[in-house]
């Protein structure tokens, strides 16, 4: 490398050279392009007074606000408030609204449902099933059986306070007794069997009339003497073809043995009295709202 | 070229020729220039005030929700799930309310993740039953038939050992996590204590633990891995209280 305070022009393009030269080929010294080397200067310029006007600089205690005062923070909330204040109206109106004539506004029902919706898709879903078909354990919304009642009020309260669940005192509250040290093994499966013919399932008769002392005695007091269930204690009716862990021999003595404590959390503390409405009309709308 | 040879300009822009020459100095150098970047980016957020804002309600894991911690690396849930709910209004109407640092700050490591396959966990604390959680982890398509996440059932068979309970608590205090000594003696003894709701350490444990959920969690006798992940899921973004919360202006 020759030394910088000389000039070493190529001949050929009359262009200053580095000084470096391999095997007698010399690097020309080429300025930058200028629209590359303005582009470069300007993007230091962008840096430095990007770091002004946003937060930037670690200082003592907290790093630099920016001068345009911006946060993550304020503009999540602006951005949610801008949603609120949209639907301020129609949600303030919901969360006053009687359910029960709600079909007499088009408008605030339209809204309801598509809201509802939305809300039961992020939180009801997983346990319902995302078309509220339900699952072994959680009940279908689908059908009109309803455990502890169809109508707005019930709806409401179940999905504001829950069911059995620890959170919330005012929850759904039942417990069914665990038969397997109370019952003998003859006189569970006379009840199963029991259950089977009042639910006009293949039964064993025999055992099924005997069974129907055990029934009276033991389960009657919640699930009624016919069977047909009490929604007060969210006894489901056995004498229908639906069922919420199944109806099979099998299942139903597991069922009268260890007994069945289904919980749904509560939503009064996670959802606005908006979103409770909604997806109460949501799920009245489903198919079998009373 | 507008520069003259002997321009200062020149003279002192000619000098990279002495860190060109030395290969120790140019990375001596380039190091330098490197840790610019982490200089000012990352050390201080070690010093800084606001990094981590105090919010009420924090508390450090109990050993079981400790326990199911571990169980949730060891299965590598992060590798799915995130539990980081970021400052974006889509995230905050879904999850819940966003995120804060003080919330994983007795995590480690932590768990923010960077793959959402499932959704986020940071408040998963509560939405779900025991039941559910239970299905779900046995069998995810017996209640939600689109999944894809795999089935985790032999966690009900495997029990909890405490025996290094006390260890593991030992260790988070190591790195900072403020655990009493009581709190590591009676490490093993909580483990136990959590998945059983008739326990005589209930009220010394809801002291230690303050909003600890004490409950068998599975459903089944015996303290499985069941129930330490349950356990560790349903306390998830439960602990800040957020009517007493006020977002600092600009973070």
């Amino acid at each position: 490398m020759s030394s910088n305070d000389k000039k070493d022009i190529d001949d050929v393009t009359g262009t200053d050279t580095t000084g470096h030269s391999w095997d007698g080929i010399k690097e020309l010294n080429n300025p930058l392009p200028r629209w590359w080397l303005w582009t470069f200067y300007i993007t230091i310029i962008w840096g430095v007074a990007y770091s002004i006007a946003y937060p930037a600089w670690p200082l003592v205690s907290a790093a630099t606000s920016g001068l345009l005062g911006y946060s993550t923070r304020a503009e999540v909330a602006q951005d949610i408030a801008l949603f609120e204040d949209a639907n301020a109206e129609i949600s303030a109106q919901l969360a006053s609204a009687d359910l029960s004539t709600l079909g007499e506004n088009e408008e605030l029902a339209r809204f309801a449902t598509s809201a509802g919706g939305a809300v039961f898709r992020n939180n009801c879903s997983q346990c319902h099933g995302s078309g509220a078909a339900g699952a072994k354990g959680y009940p279908n919304l689908l059908d009109d059986d309803w455990l502890w009642g169809g109508d707005f009020e019930n709806i409401e309260y179940t999905i504001r306070h829950g069911i059995r669940n620890e959170e919330d005192w005012d929850a759904r509250y039942s417990e069914m007794t665990a038969f397997d040290e109370i019952l003998s093994n003859e006189e569970i499966d006379a009840v199963v069997q029991h259950v089977r013919a009042i639910s006009g399932q293949e039964h064993d008769a025999g055992l099924a009339e005997a069974g129907t002392e055990v029934f009276l005695n033991n389960c009657a007091a919640c699930h009624g003497d016919n069977g047909m269930g009490n929604r007060d204690l969210g006894a489901p009716n056995l004498t229908d073809a639906i069922w919420l862990y199944g109806g099979s021999v099998a299942t139903l003595e597991e069922t009268v043995r260890y007994a069945r404590f289904g919980v749904m959390p509560p939503w009064g503390e996670r959802l606005t009295d908006a979103e409770i409405k909604a997806v109460t009309a949501y799920v009245h709308q489903l198919g079998g709202g009373e | 070229m507008s520069d003259t040879p002997n321009s200062p300009a020149k003279g002192f822009l000619s000098k990279h020729a002495i860190l060109e020459r030395s290969p120790t100095l140019l990375l001596v150098s380039s190091l330098l220039v490197v840790a610019v970047g982490g200089i000012v980016e990352i050390a201080p957020l070690f010093y800084l005030e606001g990094t981590i804002e105090e919010v009420e309600g924090v508390r450090p894991y109990s050993p079981l929700e400790l326990a199911g911690r571990d169980i949730y690396v060891r299965e590598g849930c992060y590798v799915c799930h995130s539990q980081m709910i970021r400052p974006m209004r889509d995230e905050v109407e879904r999850y819940g309310h966003y995120s804060l640092a003080a919330e994983s700050m007795y995590d480690h490591p932590f768990q923010w993740g960077s793959k959402r396959t499932g959704p986020d966990l940071a408040r998963v604390g509560g939405k779900y039953s025991d039941a559910w959680h239970v299905d779900h982890l046995t069998a995810p398509r017996s209640v939600v038939p689109e999944s894809v996440m795999p089935g985790y059932a032999y966690l009900l068979d495997a029990e909890v050992n405490a025996e290094y309970a006390a260890d593991v608590v030992a260790t988070h205090r190591i790195v900072g996590v403020p655990y009493t000594d009581e709190m590591i003696e009676v490490a093993a003894a909580d483990v136990m204590a959590q998945a059983d709701p008739d326990t005589d350490a209930y009220d010394a444990l809801l002291e230690r633990y303050p909003g600890a959920q004490i409950r068998n969690f599975d459903g089944a006798p015996g303290v499985s891995e069941m129930d330490a992940l349950i356990a560790y899921l349903q306390m998830l973004g439960t602990t800040v209280d957020f009517s007493t919360f006020t977002p600092a202006a600009s973070r």
